[in-house]
């Protein structure tokens, strides 16, 4: 479903994704682990065309991204929920949630909308509220209900699980697994390894801009020396 | 009470004209937190584009219909060439850019047009109507039904149209905005059109009564600047109410102290209010951004 060849990026003249090969296959969970400041925020910035590329390939259901603008990528069914949520925090939860449905103005927006409330009751109850007063949790929910509204075949996810409780964590992650039930295939990154790992069909191991390991998510966390880096045991 | 009533009415028509110019600074920033200090120069060409054309031959709703049009494109040039190059730059970089654009655009018109000052004829006609004792000009209710048409057109365009949301969004968020498919650039070539379009319409509504000249945008911009901070920048309610407040204030100082002190009583009232309310009258109170 998403193809990445030879992907270069950099910020100026300091280069941060030296050459990244991946794939991700219909239905498939796939996450990207690694430490902080690897580039997997760049590298998803790329897919989603906010960030340029200076060599390969991005193919998408069949189609080169390279020359496909930003707001266009949504409509070919790749959506993103950011690092940092990156809500709309002037505007209340449910212009949120429709802005996510921005590309569409059909009766379904407002049967997607009753969805993204049944899955998360906490966004039904603030609806009318600013989005920025809510918690940690919420905006997550919201960040991530504002791109299942765009319609997705494929969901990018960067770091869902960054600052919040453990709790909150396992919540939603739960909320990441349930997306294969709704035929949204996930790539998902995170620094939290354990976590995707254990939710995900493959992974990659991404360090300083390169890819340096793969397998499947239990290969990878019974690799030691995966368990060393990144899981701490 | 014919005096009192003769300033209120004469401040409601001077408050409607600074109205529309806090009306055009509102979607500019809207859009990108820019106060575009060329809206002044916006006004400016919509009546002196209005004048020439109407001069040239064209009857005078065709020639205001050029103007508005022009005027848009515009606008449009203005935020390709001078402020989309500079993208990523603070917003005061981008303020500053407006400064240099409406002088060069008070220079060009200059050239283009004359000196000279212009009027054309009112669209009704030049005999006062009688109001409780005092007077009005048929073409002040032009300008304020104008400021109330443009007013309740924004209002319903950022509240009830996705379009307008997309304006907001873009403003709060630009890489959110991008994410959910808004042509961000786009957005921002929609602002300047819309903005100008309204500042030039608002110098087609007040040419017959204010007359205008190369020059008039720079006092028009400052006041315009001042009601919508009176309001609240942003706010559509806010332009509306704080161009009629000016307006009022100053009629008012004028009438019953000096003409002289008016400027300055208003400036004084903005201070006090934007000291007790630094968001201005109907200023956002939301969140700050993160
Ligand atoms: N806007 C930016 N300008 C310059 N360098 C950046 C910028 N964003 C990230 N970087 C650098 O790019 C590298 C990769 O960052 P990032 O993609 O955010 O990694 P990760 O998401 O894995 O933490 C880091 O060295 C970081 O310092
Ligand atoms: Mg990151």
């Amino acid at each position: 479903m998403l193809t990445v060849e030879g992907l270069r990026s950099r910020y100026g003249r300091i280069e941060v994704l030296h050459g990244i090969d991946f794939t991700v296959n219909s239905g498939e969970i796939v996450s990207i682990v690694g430490a902080n400041g690897a580039g997997k925020t760049t590298l998803l910035r790329c897919l989603s065309g906010v960030q340029p590329i200076t060599h390969g390939d991005i193919t998408f259901r069949g189609e080169v991204l390279t020359a496909v603008p930003a707001h266009r990528r949504i409509r070919l069914g790749l959506a993103q929920s950011p690092e940092g949520r990156q809500i709309f925090t002037k505007l209340s939860v449910e212009e949120n949630l429709r802005l996510g449905a921005f590309l569409y103005s059909d009766e379904r927006v407002d049967k997607d909308l009753a969805d993204a409330f049944a899955m998360f009751p906490v966004l039904k109850e603030k609806r009318n509220l600013s989005a920025g007063g809510l918690s940690g949790g919420q905006q997550q929910m919201l960040a991530i209900a504002r791109a299942l509204m765009g319609r997705p075949s494929c969901l990018l996810l960067d770091e869902p699980s960054m600052g919040l409780a453990p709790i909150l964590v396992a919540q939603i992650f739960d909320v990441v697994k349930g997306l294969k039930a709704l035929d949204v295939t996930v790539l998902l990154v995170e620094q939290n390894a354990f976590g995707a790992l254990s939710i995900s069909d493959r992974g990659y191991v991404m360090e300083t801009g390169r890819i340096v390991m793969t397998g499947t998510g239990g290969e990878l966390i019974a690799d030691p020396r995966i368990r060393e880096a990144y899981l701490g045991v | 009470m014919p005096e009192l009533m003769q300033f209120l009415l004469s401040g409601a028509t001077v408050g409607a004209v600074y109205a529309l110019v806090a009306l055009g600074f509102t979607i500019i920033y809207n859009a990108s937190d820019i106060v575009n200090f060329a809206q002044g120069e916006f006004v400016m060409l919509g009546g002196m584009i209005t004048v020439f054309a109407h001069m040239a031959g064209l009857p005078l709703p065709l020639a205001a219909l050029l103007a508005i049009v022009v005027t848009a494109a515009i606008g449009v040039a203005l935020n390709k060439l001078a402020i989309e190059p500079a993208r990523g730059a603070p917003v005061v970089s981008l303020i500053i850019i407006t400064i240099g654009a409406s002088i060069f655009i008070r220079g060009a018109a200059q050239l283009v047009f004359d000196k000279q000052l212009h009027r054309f004829p009112a669209f009704s006609g030049d005999d006062p109507i009688a109001v409780l004792g005092a007077t009005i000009l048929p073409q002040s209710l032009w300008v304020i039904a104008g400021a109330l048409a443009v007013f309740i057109g924004l209002w319903l365009f950022f509240t009830k149209t996705l379009t307008g949301l997309a304006v907001l969004a873009t403003s709060n968020n630009r890489l959110a905005a991008q994410l959910v498919g808004i042509n961000t650039s786009w957005v921002m070539t929609l602002s300047f059109a819309l903005s100008a379009g309204i500042g030039a319409l608002a110098g087609v509504l007040v040419t017959p009564i204010t007359l205008t000249r190369y020059d008039v945008g720079i006092a028009l911009a400052l006041k315009g600047f001042a009601a919508a901070m009176l309001g609240g920048m942003g706010s559509p309610h806010g332009a509306l109410v704080g161009g009629i407040l000016l307006g009022l204030l100053e009629a008012l100082t004028a009438g019953y102290i000096s003409s002289q002190y008016k400027d300055a009583a208003a400036f004084i009232v903005i201070l006090a209010v934007l000291f007790a309310m630094p968001q201005g009258i109907f200023g956002a109170k939301r969140t700050e951004r993160v």
